[in-house]
C-alpha cells in the first residue's frame, strides 16, 4: 500500500474536504493505484537534471540588455468592481464578506 | 432564405458583405439550430442571446454604412464555460459556481468581441476542465454528435460537439493535458492548442497554471488561423503571456509543405494504440510524404513517463488553485458552525468526485515529506520530456503522432476507472508539459464511422507550421476524397 486510510483522512483535512467514510474508502483504493503507477518515475536517473521552473519559452523571456515587456508602466487604473464582486458573495455586508465568527470575545 | 452550409469564417464574411444574410438573421439561424439539437447533445449550458443580438446589430450597422468589417465580423462562436464572460454565467460545469456571473471578460473574449464575433453561449465541459470524456460535468455529459452513445472527449467536450454539430462556426476551448486536441479528435473537427504564453490566460478560471492554454475548435485550418490571429498576443494582465510578435497566420497556412521535415516518433505507435487509428495516422503521414514532406524516424525516450509527470504536476497546481473555493467570496456556501466547518461543508458539497480526487492527489504530493519524492522529481522529469522535444526539433520541423490511442469510447465505459482514463492522455500530455503548440486534424474514420485525429506538434511559437501542414493535408484529403 502506498497510502493508508489515515493518510487519506489527513490529506482530506489539509485540503478542507469533509469526505464521507465511503469516499475515504474509495479514494484510498484509487489514490493507491495512481501512486503505484506514478512509482515508475523512480526508474529515471534525475541526479543531473534541473527541475523545470519556467514554462515560458526562452524566445518569450528577454535576455540581458533587452526590454522587459512584463514590466509595465506603473500607472493607476480604475478597478471599480467592488459592487459586482460583493453581489456574487454568499453573504456580504458592504464593504465586507461575512463569515462565521472566528474569534470569541 | 436558405443559408449556405456549412458556415466558415470566410463564408460568413462573404455572405454578410454580399448582403445574402444579416448578422442578426445568422445569429437567429444558429439559435434555432441550438434549440433543436442541444436537448440531445447538452453542448451548451447557457445561451448568450442578448449579447449576441447586440453584437449582431453592431455588425449590421457597419454593413449598412459600408464600413470596413473587423476580422471575425458576424462569426457565431461558442465559449467554454471555464472562460469568464462579463454578465454571463460562468459555471466551470461545477455546482460550486452554478450561479457565478463574472464582472469582466477574459482577454481572449474581449479580443473576439472587438473582432466582431457573435457569442452564442457557454459550452459544457468536465468540471473545472478535469477529465477526458465530459462525464465529469455537474450538468450532465455531452453526447458526441457523430455517435450519440459515445463521449465527445474532454474536457472541452461541449465546444468540440458544438462545432462538430455546426451549432457554432468556432469555439474557444482550453487545453491543459489534451482537453482541446482529444475532443477534436473524437468529434472529427480541428482543435488547436497554442504555445504556452501565446494567448493570455487572463479571465481563464485556473486549473493548472503552468499547463493551461486557451485555444480553438473549428471545422478547418483557415478558421483556426483566423481566430488565433485575433486572440494571440501579449497582455499586460497575464505575466506569463509572451511578448512575441504575432505572425500573419493566414499567410503562413498558405505556404507549401514541400521539403518540410516530419518527425515520426516510434514511441507514439507502440502497444495500446488501436490498430485502425494507427493505420489512419500512418496513411496521413504517407499523404504528407506525397505532398513533399520528408519523413524522419524519431526517438522521444521519456514519452512513457509523461502521464505520471503530468498527473503529479497538474494535480499539485490544481490543489493550490482550487483552494480559493471556500464559500467566502463567490460561489456556493454550505453553512457550518465554525469557519473551518463551513469550508469543509462547502467544498464537500460543491466539488464533484474527479475534482476531489485531483485535489486529494495534489495535496498529497505537495505535503510535508512527499514533496521531493513526487513534485520535485516530476519537475525534473518535465525538463527531460521538454528536452526530448528540443532535441527532436533540431532534426525536424514538426512531429506527427496519433492524437489519442482510440476513437471515442462509449458513455460510461471508463467512468469507473480514473487511472485508465488518465492513461488515455498519453499522446497529448507530452506537448502540454513541454509548452509547445499542437493541433489535431481529422484523418478519416474507422470502420464503425468514428473520427480519428492526427496530432501535429511544432516548436514554440510556430503555430504557422501547424497551419501550413494542416492546411496542405486537409486540402489534399478533400481532393483525394
Amino acid at each position: 500500500m502506498k497510502i493508508s486510510r489515515e493518510d487519506v483522512v489527513k490529506v482530506a483535512e489539509l485540503a478542507h474536504l469533509g469526505l464521507s467514510a465511503a469516499e475515504i474508502d474509495t479514494y484510498c483504493e484509487q489514490l493507491d493505484r495512481i501512486l503505484t503507477y506514478i512509482e515508475k518515475l523512480k526508474k529515471i536517473d534525475i541526479s543531473k537534471v534541473e527541475p523545470m521552473a519556467q514554462v515560458l519559452h526562452v524566445a518569450a523571456t528577454p535576455g540581458a540588455g533587452e526590454s522587459h515587456p512584463e514590466l509595465r508602466e506603473d500607472t493607476l487604473l480604475v478597478c471599480d468592481v467592488a459592487e459586482p464582486v460583493l453581489a456574487q458573495a454568499p453573504d456580504a455586508q458592504a464593504p465586507f464578506f461575512r463569515v462565521p465568527r472566528v474569534i470569541d470575545r | 432564405m436558405t443559408p449556405p452550409n456549412p458556415w466558415t469564417v470566410a463564408g460568413v464574411r462573404s455572405a454578410l458583405q454580399a448582403r445574402q444574410i444579416s448578422a442578426r438573421e445568422l445569429a437567429a439561424e444558429f439559435f434555432t439550430r441550438i434549440q433543436s439539437r442541444n436537448p440531445e447533445l447538452n453542448a451548451y449550458l447557457t445561451l448568450s442571446t442578448e449579447r449576441a443580438y447586440a453584437q449582431a446589430e453592431r455588425i449590421d450597422l457597419a454593413i449598412e454604412k459600408s464600413e470596413a468589417l473587423p476580422p471575425l465580423a458576424g462569426v457565431p462562436l461558442a465559449i467554454k464555460d471555464v472562460i469568464s464572460t462579463r454578465g454571463l454565467r460562468t459555471t466551470c460545469a461545477s455546482k460550486m459556481l452554478k450561479n457565478y456571473v463574472p464582472p469582466y471578460d477574459a482577454t481572449a473574449v474581449e479580443r473576439l468581441d472587438r473582432a466582431g464575433a457573435i457569442f452564442l453561449g457557454k459550452t459544457n465541459c468536465d468540471e473545472f476542465a478535469m477529465g477526458g470524456s465530459n462525464e465529469n460535468s455537474a450538468f450532465g455529459p455531452v453526447r458526441n454528435p457523430v455517435a450519440l452513445d459515445c463521449v465527445p472527449g474532454g474536457s472541452s467536450g461541449g465546444s468540440a460537439a458544438a462545432v462538430a454539430a455546426r451549432l457554432a462556426v468556432a469555439a474557444l476551448g482550453t487545453d491543459t493535458g489534451g482537453s482541446i486536441r482529444q475532443p477534436a479528435s473524437f468529434c472529427g473537427v480541428t482543435g488547436l492548442m497554442p504555445t504556452y504564453g501565446r494567448v493570455s490566460r487572463y479571465g481563464l478560471v485556473a486549473f493548472a497554471s503552468s499547463l493551461d492554454k486557451i485555444g480553438v475548435f473549428t471545422t478547418n485550418i483557415g478558421d483556426a488561423a483566423a481566430v488565433l490571429s485575433v486572440i494571440a498576443g501579449h497582455d499586460g494582465n497575464d505575466s506569463t503571456s509572451a511578448a512575441v510578435p504575432v505572425p500573419d497566420y493566414g499567410a503562413e497556412a498558405e505556404k507549401s509543405v514541400e521539403g518540410l521535415r516530419i518527425g515520426v516518433p516510434e514511441d507514439y505507435f507502440g502497444p495500446g494504440l488501436d490498430p485502425e487509428v494507427k493505420e489512419k495516422v500512418y496513411a496521413g503521414i504517407a499523404l504528407l510524404e506525397r505532398l513533399g514532406c520528408r519523413r524522419i524516424a524519431l526517438q522521444m525516450p521519456h514519452t512513457d513517463y509523461a502521464i505520471a509527470t503530468y498527473y503529479i504536476l497538474a494535480t499539485a497546481e490544481a490543489s493550490s488553485n482550487l483552494a480559493r473555493y471556500d464559500g467566502v467570496r463567490y460561489g456556493l456556501r454550505v453553512p457550518g458552525s465554525t469557519l473551518t466547518e463551513m469550508y469543509r461543508n462547502t467544498r464537500e458539497g460543491g466539488f464533484g468526485p474527479e475534482v476531489k480526487r485531483r485535489i486529494m492527489l495534489g495535496t498529497y504530493v505537495l505535503s510535508a515529506g512527499y514533496y521531493d519524492a513526487y513534485y520535485l522529481r516530476a519537475q525534473r522529469v518535465r525538463s527531460l520530456i521538454t528536452q526530448d522535444f528540443t532535441d527532436a526539433f533540431q532534426k525536424v520541423d514538426a512531429i506527427v503522432t496519433p492524437t489519442a490511442p482510440t476513437p471515442a469510447f462509449r458513455l460510461g465505459e471508463k467512468a469507473s476507472d480514473p487511472l485508465e482514463m488518465y492513461l488515455a492522455d498519453i499522446y497529448t500530455v507530452t506537448g502540454s508539459l513541454a509548452g509547445v503548440p499542437g493541433i489535431s486534424v481529422p484523418c478519416g474514420r474507422n470502420k464503425a464511422g468514428l473520427p480519428v485525429g492526427m496530432q501535429i506538434f511544432a516548436p514554440h511559437f510556430r503555430e504557422g507550421t501547424l497551419f501550413r501542414i494542416g492546411r496542405a493535408y486537409q486540402t489534399a484529403l478533400d481532393w483525394e476524397g
